[in-house]
């Protein structure tokens, strides 16, 4: 993890980007960068295809029409998949009777940087404590991860991402169903991300009103791309842009 | 010595049974905890399909049976990952089929008799030594391979997006797990029998899930109970006479039964949950 990102170094570049499901078109051509340090937010009401555009850019669906490319490679043929974390909206609704501690949860962030036949090493439990001091759960370490409230859970889950050794994580709806002062130690845990461990965020929400006052860029979507800019220019031009809950 | 050691068809029912109780529970825990409880049903009445056919070619058809499960799991995972057809009708479609396939294939070769009902509900009076070496041969293979695949097996189950995301090739390890089923269900037949096979996929860990521990713990749990249950069960049939594969299943389900009511009390979340 970097500490000091060059901002100009675009990690992620998305051109000309369609897809379809059936007849269905949900996206159209959208070109989007992002640059290494961003926070960006991809706003988007329902069905505005935010959902589709993180699943193409995390390579949960095939490429249609356009191009992704992660690190300056093709998503076609890139493999350094461990570089990429995702905080799913599943963060906070899975299987509470799942038999597991949070420490075997946090873990599993580093499977995919292991690699397949490889034992866990002291190395893997190394960075499960350091991500867990990270976001403050280390003392519920060997709790069920079902028996937690749902705040909790969320930062364990942030924690599984972390503990990867991610340069760039995407969070699909975090704060959806999070109380609002648990939402609020969230945003200030996504910051710290960001600013202190120079980690690139990416956080995909309808809710423009509270991730405007966190994020430094947003983009927002309604099956294309219309705006995207620094967030301080979206406040002074919110009079000429369409809202996108509308 | 006891009396029951003497007999060396109850030392090979015990050994094949130590086997299949032990590999049972590895393979029923990812099975479970996907919902994916119906596979182990669905496969092992297609492997009664496999065992008519070994009847009607003449083969042993402990091998008839793993080939035919084999073949047909990968069929279900083709058409469950096809998006055509809900993943139970699948399931549905092939349980059918296979026992519609299994009642023509014995009706051809007369094999409605005795042996038949062995292999229903299982008889390890009638385990060869034979046998014992193809089941503890192809327990290994599912053994090492779930070791092998451990860490991803339990990403997968616990969120297969993710684990997705992270580089893991997911499709092909549901492919290998669901061939691992049907090789396990193949190799219990003797023991428990056909219709109670899924039983000893299933109760075991269903019962360790009660007690709402960590994932390795929990499988520790679903081997005692397992193990616990065929050898108490073998004695128990053997004494008094009964049938063994319904006395193991009877004995888990007896076990889940405790585990479930009394883990109200604070006393066993306390102990197993630190």
């Amino acid at each position: 993890m970097m500490t000091n990102p060059d901002h100009s170094e675009n990690i992620i570049e998305i051109r000309d980007l369609s897809y379809s499901y059936g007849e269905t078109r949900v996206l159209r051509d959208i070109q989007l960068s992002i640059h290494r340090g961003d926070y960006l937010a991809i706003v988007g009401g329902n069905g505005a295809g935010k959902s589709t555009l993180l699943k193409i850019i995390l390579g949960l669906l095939p490429i249609q029409d356009g191009s992704v490319r992660l690190f300056g490679q093709d998503i076609r043929s890139f493999r350094d998949w461990p570089k990429i974390a995702y905080v799913p909206q599943k963060a906070t609704n899975f299987d509470t009777n799942f038999p597991a501690t949070v420490r075997e949860v946090v873990l599993m962030g580093r499977f995919g940087r292991r690699g397949i036949l490889r034992r866990v090493i002291q190395e893997d439990h190394d960075a499960v404590q350091e991500s867990l001091e990270q976001v403050g759960m280390w003392e519920y370490r060997d709790r069920q991860i079902g028996d937690l409230s749902g705040g909790q859970q969320q930062r364990i889950f942030i924690a599984r991402a972390l503990a990867g050794k991610p340069e760039i994580v995407f969070l699909d709806e975090p704060t959806v169903g999070v109380e609002t002062h648990v939402r609020d130690e969230f945003y200030a845990l996504l910051r710290k991300m960001n600013e202190r461990m120079g980690l690139t965020v990416v956080l995909i929400t309808h809710d423009i009103e509270k991730v405007g006052h966190e994020a430094m860029h947003v983009a927002c979507i309604d099956r294309t791309l219309f705006y995207h800019a620094s967030v301080d220019d979206y406040f002074k031009h919110t009079h000429i842009i369409p809202h996108p809950h509308t | 010595m006891l009396e029951i050691f003497q007999y060396g068809f109850v030392v090979r029912g015990i050994e094949a049974g130590l086997i299949v109780g032990f590999v049972a529970p590895l393979i029923g825990i990812f099975l479970v905890l996907r919902r994916y409880s119906l596979i182990a049903d669905t496969l092992s009445h297609i492997s009664l399909a496999g065992v008519a056919l070994g009847f009607l070619l003449g083969i042993n058809p402990m091998w008839t049976a793993v080939g035919v499960s084999v073949a047909s799991s990968l069929g279900i995972e083709r058409l469950r990952t096809s998006n055509r057809i809900y993943g139970e009708s699948a399931l549905a479609l092939f349980l059918s089929g296979a026992l519609a396939l299994a009642t023509i294939l014995l009706s051809l070769g007369k094999g409605f008799n005795s042996n038949l009902f062995n292999y229903l509900f299982g008889s390890i009076v009638t385990v060869t030594q034979g046998d014992v070496y193809v089941i503890a041969g192809l327990a290994l293979m599912v053994v090492v391979s779930i070791f092998a695949l451990y860490k991803e097996l339990i990403y997968i189950s616990f969120d297969e997006e993710s684990a997705r995301v992270s580089g893991i090739p997911v499709d092909r390890i549901n492919k290998i797990l669901i061939v691992l089923s049907a090789l396990t269900i193949a190799l219990s037949i003797p023991v428990v029998g056909v219709l109670l096979i899924a039983a000893l996929i299933v109760i075991p860990v269903v019962a360790a899930l009660q007690l709402r521990t960590s994932f390795s713990r929990t499988i520790l749990f679903a081997e005692v109970i397992s193990l616990f249950s065929v050898i108490s069960g073998i004695f128990v049939s053997f004494y008094l006479n009964l049938s063994t594969g319904g006395t193991i299943v009877l004995i888990m389900l007896a076990l889940f039964a405790i585990i479930f009511s009394f883990r109200k009390f604070s006393w066993i979340n306390s102990r197993f949950t630190v």
